[in-house]
């Protein structure tokens, strides 16, 4: 493949997207360096200082409540003196498991129901895309909240509320790549020789939407740690107790009026950047497979 | 009282819009071991038709017989046995190749999905030597060989199955002409060792004149006249 030319090389401009001038090119470059350098800095944090760092993030010190930046503590305590530095690690690890689960999950559901919808076409390729059309009309937000509301607490049921609120969009994209293969000449080759429904599903669609699916699903992932976010931040999403940035933001509410900013500094920043990194990862990703479909993918 | 054709078309209305068919009334057939070349002008529904009797394509009227039994259901819905009696090679050869396959499993793809993947490496060899694909370009993906190449591997998908009738629509108007030449060749050969039928769709006069047994205008095909105008022409000599 094409592809795996690095980001490096783009100085030659060979390719055809890549013709417009020097000066643009290399913000891009910068911005997925730095893009990826953020990830793989959070990657590590949340693999290796929970098990590395043998701190606990629930130890109460109210002696040192309220404590601002300091070398002991480098984000400062929260209101029952718990280092913030330690549980905003582990509110991000807890946002990242649920944005992977979430997205994952999403961008099965959504290529399984896109693919058989384009697939299979006729009837039902419209009774299924309209019930598409009907979930997309309800804000999902709303929706997501009806959804865990069912549920206790927890980590399974926010994945679902964000899973099964975000498959649409992948389910829309998929259907479209579909229906634009499905009359190609090589599918009736296909069918000409003999090839079952299925084999021609599995073996010339599937292959060919996957790109567009996995970037669908990267794309997500940072709406779902938003979406994460902010259900435990409305105190619908993980217990209380737990460590999940949308906690840390909701419990440092209090203190933010009291003029102690770090509680909800630190936490906010824990959100914004991981997910902006991804994104932007996703973004330079999108730009190389397909340079002339950047709208179509909603973050 | 002639042999029952291989392939006959009567009064074929097909199109993509149902209110301006393609093709209206279209009649032809095409006997066992007969080369038929239709010739027509460009965008005047030959591809349609030729779609039809791949069935590929439902007409929306008329019918369509192979080895005399109509044909009621289309594409997926046909059974395997007769889509894979008709063997198709398309215009295009980019565009009718999947471009995630190696020319090898494209050349092997309707050996793998009909289930005799133990054929596979004796067809493939000999296929491609009928061709004239040299075994370094069946490694290569359509990206990387040349149109001429694809068409190649195209006709050894079409072939891999022995077909009994073959379909060639527009097979060569892309390609220069030794290639022409060289897949005709392997046309004819492969029409000489199993006496499968052909019909050649193209607008090249000459050659579908050279090629073929006998050549029908479109004109003739949509009046209903083709059954009868059988145009004298050179016995194939490529």
């Amino acid at each position: 493949m094409t592809c795996d030319a690095p980001a490096a090389e783009a100085g030659t401009g060979s390719t055809p997207w890549r013709s417009y001038g020097t000066k643009r090119r290399s913000t891009r470059t910068v911005r997925v360096r730095v893009s990826a350098a953020l990830v793989a800095v959070t990657v590590l944090a949340v693999l290796l200082v929970p098990p590395l760092a043998q701190l606990d993030q629930q130890a109460v010190d109210l002696a040192a409540e309220l404590q601002p930046p300091s070398w002991a503590h480098p984000f400062g305590t929260d209101d029952l003196g718990r280092d913030l530095l330690l549980r905003c690690v582990y509110g991000l690890r807890v946002s990242l498991l649920v944005g992977l689960v979430a997205a994952l999950v999403a961008t099965v559901i959504g290529t399984a129901v896109g693919a058989a919808a384009g697939a299979l076409g006729g009837w039902a390729d419209r009774c299924v895309m309209r019930v598409v059309d009907t979930l997309s009309s309800v804000p999902h937000l709303l929706l997501g909240i009806f959804i865990v509301a069912l549920f206790r607490p927890g980590v399974v049921p926010v994945a679902v509320s964000v899973a099964a609120t975000h498959w649409l969009s992948t389910a829309r994209i998929v259907r479209a790549e579909v229906l634009s293969l499905r009359s190609r000449p090589y599918i009736d080759a296909a069918v000409s020789g003999g090839a079952s429904r299925w084999r021609v599903a599995v073996r010339h669609l599937l292959p060919a939407v996957l790109p567009q699916a996995a970037l669908a699903a990267v794309l997500m992932v940072p709406h779902a740690m938003w979406h994460e976010s902010a259900l435990s931040f409305l105190g619908l999403g993980l217990p209380a107790h737990m460590a999940s940035l949308g906690n840390l933001v909701q419990s440092a509410r209090s203190s933010l009026l009291a003029g102690q900013w770090w509680p909800t500094l630190f936490p906010g920043l824990f959100i914004i950047v991981p997910t902006l990194a991804i994104a932007g990862l996703a973004g330079a990703w999108r730009e190389r497979i397909n340079p002339r479909r950047r709208s179509e993918l909603m973050l | 009282m002639p042999e029952q054709p291989l392939l006959e078309l009567r009064a074929v209305t097909a199109g993509y819009d149902r209110r301006a068919p393609a093709v209206r009334n279209a009649s032809l057939t095409v006997a066992p071991g007969e080369a038929v070349g239709l010739l027509g002008p460009s965008g005047c529904g030959k591809s349609t038709l030729a779609r039809v009797a791949a069935l590929l394509h439902r007409p929306d009227s008329g019918t369509l017989l192979l080895d005399g039994a109509p044909v009621r259901r289309w594409r997926h819905r046909a059974p395997r046995a007769q889509r894979t009696t008709v063997g198709v090679v398309f215009q295009q050869p980019r565009l009718s190749a999947d471009p995630r396959l190696r020319l090898t499993d494209l050349i092997a793809e309707p050996l793998r999905a009909t289930g005799r993947r133990e054929d596979v490496p004796d067809r493939v060899a000999e296929l491609a030597a009928a061709v004239g694909l040299t075994p370094d370009l069946l490694g290569r993906r359509p990206h990387e060989v040349s149109d001429g190449q694809l068409q190649r591997a195209c006709l050894a998908r079409a072939l891999v199955l022995r077909p009994r009738l073959l379909i060639c629509d527009e097979m060569t108007a892309m390609l220069d002409a030794s290639t022409t030449a060289a897949l005709v060749a392997a046309v004819e050969d492969y029409r000489t060792a199993t006496g499968a039928g052909l019909l050649a769709v193209g607008h090249d006069h000459t050659l579908l004149k050279r090629w073929c047994d006998r050549t029908v205008h479109w004109d003739d095909v949509t009046s209903g006249t083709s059954g009868t105008s059988l145009e004298p022409s050179v016995p194939s000599a490529m």
